[in-house]
Order: structure tokens, then sequence, then C-alpha cells
């Protein structure tokens, strides 16, 4: 079934926008996420998607609008990048404080200064606590899927929380690939009418959304009540990927997704496109046996998944496309808090890499590996800028290999 | 037909009694009125302003109407993804805007000035109280000349910014100023603007008793007395077609109005009355000027 095409991952959200029948639609053109929204735009304009699209004057419109748009009862699309996404950040916090499951692609791009348009996972990473859901994808079929999937999560009177599917700029937002656009019918048959449960925008049943609260009443609770949903995301998100698969025929894992991970003494752990890279590596490894953990949902964090299949690992390279200036990688921080207080913990290796959009090749994951294989068992918080030029390497600095 | 105050009585009522507004807040008297006009069929989407409290904390709320709290920055394009969202699912509902000045003329002026460019279905109100009250009386763009505030200890300097003529500009269907002073002019305005389409803006003079430093009894006189002084001139732009809905038959002195406040007296010597009385009757007299026009845009 579906329709095979060959298009980049911005189209392929594009697609999922239409097929998922995202009705509100407001949007501010960002680099590399531009062809999202003019894929859209060719869409409505060919007459083959039914959407207001809300030509806005800045992100933080866009995430505004989307709000009274979902707050009116109907699916709402956006997708942004990098600055969009800071600038938007004030609304994001308010869209998922609203319980309000508004979709968004963000296509992952470095954070200025300097100007870099190339990938990077600091403006995601500036989003963790918002309260979305987030998702980090490597390749443009699983851009589209995950879409599809992450509305049925998310809509789910249990979660009812918005989420961001996170695709890197380039490798996957400006790379052609072969992708099965699936059929409207078949979509229409996984993806049911979005009907909000809770609350919205009626003159017939009318509520104050988001009025002043004193601490002696329900703001704890309400924030109780997201960690809560968040919660039961992971649990949803395994079940519906695995509908997904058995309608569509694509398996791309739930919150993880490991490989030749089972009996191997060495993990490799990703977010994104550095995981197809650290699969293609792992052929390649010859001092240990090495397996693949790709980290798909980051938040809610598969804090189980990490644990039940990297407990009994020898070593753990986690390698970030970001930085917690001052302290380490993001997924490191996690991966480590997670494993904290287990019977022989695997050493924990952090690698800060491919910042900006610098090339990560799979014969560098080999190195990082058998870099990391090498760190004494004694060495505290190993957390090692990898990639860096010479002339800083030169200086045989702590942490910089 | 013509509304009348009795009609104005038997309509229901979506604001309820039991707001926490303060005594004799000019905001809370606009919005008595306006929501009378306006109705139960009406969505409102509210930034942060003196409405995010008056409204009343949570788990209660004085407004029997949908309403959606939203960022400071935001309300205009909060609104425009409401009032898209209807053209989806076929609502017909009144989607307004109620915004303080800070939300208006200064944080919120981008998302304003992008749903007036676009047309957006909606009316925009702006019950401006000239300067940040939620806050405690800082100055915004909307503060008037002279007029002290906290952080304008010895009076502002620069003039209020002229949004509803900012906003006419972008081409939009209708624009008009409104006072709680003159109440039947105000709620003629809501009534024409309701069924008008497409960019509606209504900007109130909305007095502030504590914020304006007078007794709370002085709300509506302040609010006449604002107009009647040409201080505030009513006026509408209907497509494009500027109409002083209020001339006073004599204009009244200016320092009737400023001295009656504090946060005039505090600043002002007697020239500074006589400059700022110059610059009223040159902005009224543009104004009718304005009104001999065609078209202003």
């Amino acid at each position: 079934m579906g329709e095979w095409k060959l298009i980049n991952a911005n189209q392929a959200a594009a697609h999922a926008a239409r097929l998922a029948r995202a009705a509100v639609i407001p949007a501010y053109p960002i680099t590399p996420q531009t062809t999202v929204v003019e894929t859209i735009e060719e869409f409505i304009h060919e007459g083959i998607m039914d959407a207001e699209y809300i030509r806005v004057e800045s992100e933080h419109s866009a995430m505004a609008a989307a709000i009274g748009a979902s707050a009116s009862g109907v699916r709402t699309f956006t997708a942004t990048s990098s600055q969009g996404l800071l600038y938007m950040g004030e609304v994001v916090f308010w869209a998922a404080g609203s319980r309000l499951p508004i979709g968004m692609v963000i296509v992952d791009r470095a954070v200025g200064p300097p100007w870099n348009i190339h990938t990077d996972h600091q403006d995601a990473m500036s989003q963790r606590d918002s309260g979305w859901i987030q998702m980090f994808v490597s390749s443009a079929q699983e851009a589209l899927d995950s879409v599809i999937t992450m509305y049925k999560v998310a809509e789910n009177p249990e979660v009812l929380l918005p989420f961001m599917v996170c695709i890197d700029a380039f490798i996957l937002s400006h790379t052609y690939m072969p992708v099965n656009v699936p059929d409207q019918a078949e979509v229409d048959s996984f993806l049911p009418t979005y009907r909000p449960p809770h609350w919205m925008l009626d003159p017939d049943l009318p509520v104050d959304m988001g009025n002043l609260v004193m601490p002696m009443e329900d703001y704890m609770e309400m924030r109780w009540s997201i960690h809560t949903s968040m919660e039961k995301a992971k649990e949803l998100l395994n079940q519906i990927s695995r509908e997904f698969a058995e309608r569509f025929g694509r398996d791309h894992g739930g919150l993880v997704k490991a490989v030749d991970l089972e009996d191997a003494d060495v993990a490799i752990v990703s977010l994104g496109t550095l995981s197809s890279e650290a699969e293609y590596a792992l052929k390649r490894i010859d001092t240990a046996k090495t397996g693949l953990l790709k980290v798909r949902m980051f938040r809610p964090f598969p804090r189980e998944e990490i644990i039940k299949l990297l407990k009994d690992k020898d070593v753990v390279v986690v390698l970030d496309r970001s930085i917690s200036f001052g302290h380490s990688g993001p997924l490191a921080m996690e991966v480590r808090s997670a494993l904290y207080g287990i019977d022989e913990a695997p050493k924990v290796v952090n690698f800060i890499v491919g910042l900006g959009g610098r090339d990560v090749t799979y014969k560098d994951i080999v190195s990082m590996v058998n870099f990391a294989i090498k760190v004494p068992e004694d060495e505290v918080f190993p957390c090692y800028w990898y990639g860096l030029k010479d002339r800083i390497r030169s200086l045989r600095l702590k942490g910089v290999i | 037909m013509v509304l009348t105050i009795k009609d104005l009585m038997s309509r229901e009522r979506t604001y309820l009694p039991g707001s926490a507004s303060c005594p004799g807040c000019g905001a809370s008297l606009a919005f008595k009125l306006a929501s009378k006009v306006l109705g139960r069929n009406t969505v409102y989407v509210v930034p942060a302003c003196c409405f995010s409290v008056i409204q009343g904390p949570y788990p209660k709320t004085c407004i029997n109407a949908p309403l959606i709290n939203i960022a400071f920055a935001a309300a205009a394009a909060c609104a425009s993804g409401i009032t898209r969202a209807h053209k989806i699912t076929g609502r017909k509902a009144n989607v307004v805007v109620w915004a303080g000045d800070g939300g208006t003329v200064d944080i919120g002026l981008q998302a304003l000035s992008g749903a007036a460019e676009r047309n957006e279905d909606m009316i925009y109100v702006c019950y401006d109280n000239e300067a940040y009250m939620n806050t405690g009386i800082q100055r915004s763009g909307s503060t008037p000349q002279k007029a002290w505030t906290k952080t304008t200890l010895g009076g502002k300097v620069q003039p209020k910014k002229e949004v509803p003529l900012i906003v006419a500009m972008h081409r939009v269907p209708y624009v008009a100023t409104a006072s709680v002073g003159y109440p039947m002019d105000l709620v003629r305005k809501f009534e024409k603007a309701s069924r008008m389409e497409g960019f509606r803006y209504i900007h109130i003079l909305s007095p502030c008793p504590p914020g304006w430093g007078m007794s709370s009894n002085k709300t509506a006189e302040m609010g006449k007395l604002a107009v009647d002084t040409c201080f505030f001139p009513l006026y509408e732009i209907e497509h494009g077609k500027l109409r002083v809905t209020v001339k006073p038959r004599e204009r009244k002195p200016l320092k009737n109005y400023l001295l009656a406040q504090s946060r005039f007296r505090r600043t002002l010597s007697e020239a500074d009355v006589e400059e700022l009385e110059k610059e009223v009757v040159k902005k009224w007299n543009q104004l009718l000027e304005l009104e001999k026009l065609d078209r202003i845009v």
C-alpha cells in the first residue's frame, strides 16, 4: 500500500501533516525548515490538503495561533528550527500547560551566535522541560510515520500533551530518500478525528482556561498531572508503535530501538542520525562486541528501557550533539542518572560531537568506542570533546581528545 | 435602530458580579458594557494584563463565556488561531481580544500588526489605562507625555503612541476609539463592529483610580473630561473613512482634566499645561482635517 516517493524529511513531514488532516497550520519560515511550510503551501494550493494556513509574522505567533486553534478543537501542526524554537519558547511551555496536543516538527539546527544553519540538538534540548513529548528520528520515513503515530499518542485522553518530532538539519531535511507515503484511507483508519475530551473554547460550555492559580490551589497538582501523563505516553508509544508496525509493515521501534545489543559488551547510545551512523560503525568495531541503543523518545525519558538494556554492559558510549555548558551532554546526564545505584553499573563515557553540523563519520564513532574502552574504571565522570581542531587538541587539555 | 441604555439593561450579562477589579476600575466598566453588546456567543482571548486578575483566581471566574489566557505578546496571534479554527468547524462566534495597553501598543504590537495585516476576523479591544497598572504603574508606550509613573518619576518625556491610527494604516475595516465616559458611543461602536467582518480594533480609554491618582468615584467623570478637553478624541474609521463621533460644543480647559489626577499634578508646571494644551488643540485640528478626507487610507 501507499506510494513510493523520492523525498526529503521536510517533505515527508508535510505529507504527514496532510495525511493526519491537520486543519490549522500556523507557520513561519526558517532555514532549514522552509521546505516543510512550502510543501504544505503547495498541497493547499493544489487542493490536495484542506487546511487553514496562517502565514504568521513570527514563531511566537505561530505557536500562539496553534494554541488558539487547538483550543478550538482542531488538529494543529507547525514546524520550526533553532532560533525560531527559542523565540517561540514562551508559548511552547504555554501549549503544554494548556494540555493541547499540537504537533510540531523541529528541524534541529545550531543556535547562534555565530550564525550556523547546520544540525545540532541544542535547540530541542532547550525545550526539554517544557512539557512537550520529544522524539528524535533518523530517516525521512521515520519522520513521516512518527508524526502520524505521535498524534495518536498525544491526543489520547490520558496524555493530552503536545509533541515535537526532531529531524536533523540537512542530513535529513535536505537529503532525498525513498519514502512510502501511505494512502489517506490507511491513515484515516489508524488515526481517528481529533475530539478534545477535556475542554475547548465553546460558548455553550464556557471554560476559563489558564487563569491565576494561588499556591494553595491546584498549580502543583496540574504540574503533577503533566508529569503523570508523560509517564503514560511512554506506555502508549510502545503500544501504538506496535499497532503502526502491524498496519503499515514498518517498525521503527518504540521509545528506543536496539541493534545487536543483546550479547554486546559495549553499547553506543545516541539520538537522531548519529544512530544511523553508529549502526553502520558497529560492524567495523573489532575491539569489543558492540551494540546500539537508539533513543527515540527523549521526553518522557525511557529510563526503564535504559536500565533493562544497558545494566549488564561493561561500557556505555553516549554521543551527544549538544552540550549543557559547564556540565556534560544532556543525553549522557540522563543515561548516567538512570544507571546510578545499579550494582556493577557500566562505565558511561560521554562524547560531545558534531556541534554546528561538524561531520561525524562511522570512522569517528569507531575511534570513540576504542577510546572509551580504554578509559580507566576509576575515572570520574568521563566526558570528552571529540573532533575539535588540532590547534585545540595540541594543547592536550583535559576532556579533549 | 439605535441602541439605548434600556436595551442594554435587558440583555443577558456574561460579566458576573464578584470580579477582582479595583473599585472604580475603568477597564471593568468597559468590559461590562462591551460584553453586554457582544453577548454570550463570544470567545475571549486575554493576554497578561489587569484582566488576568480581574476575571478572578482559579477555580472561580466572573466571566460566563469561554476565555483563554495567553502569554503577554501573543493575544492577536492566539485569536487568529481561534478564528481560523472556526472556519474549519463552521462555528459562528465573536472572537474578541481583551488586552491592556502594554499588551497592545508595546509587547503585543507585532502580533497585533500581523493579525491586522492578515485581516483576521476578530475584534481586538485595547482597554487603555495608560501604563502597566497590573504590575504597579510603570510607563508604557501609551502613557501620555508628562505623566508620572513609577518608571517616569519626573514625568514621561515622550508623547503617547498613536496606535489606533497605526492600526488604521493596515487598511482594516474598522478602527474606533471609545471612552467609558461616553458609554453609548462605546456600545454603538461595539454594536457596529460586531456586525462587520475582518479585523476590527477598538481602543478604549479606561481611567484607573490607583494608577492615575484620583478617587474611585471619578472614573466616568474623568473618562468624559478626557473627551471634552479633546485630550482623548472619540472617532471611528470605517473602511478608511474617519469620522469624529463626539465633538464637544465648547472644549473644556485641559487643566480641568490634568489637575484632577495626581499623576499629572505632581509633575506639571503651568507652562507644561499650556504646552500640552497647544499639542491637544493641534492634534484635534489635524483630526478634523482628516475627517474632511474621503478616506485617510
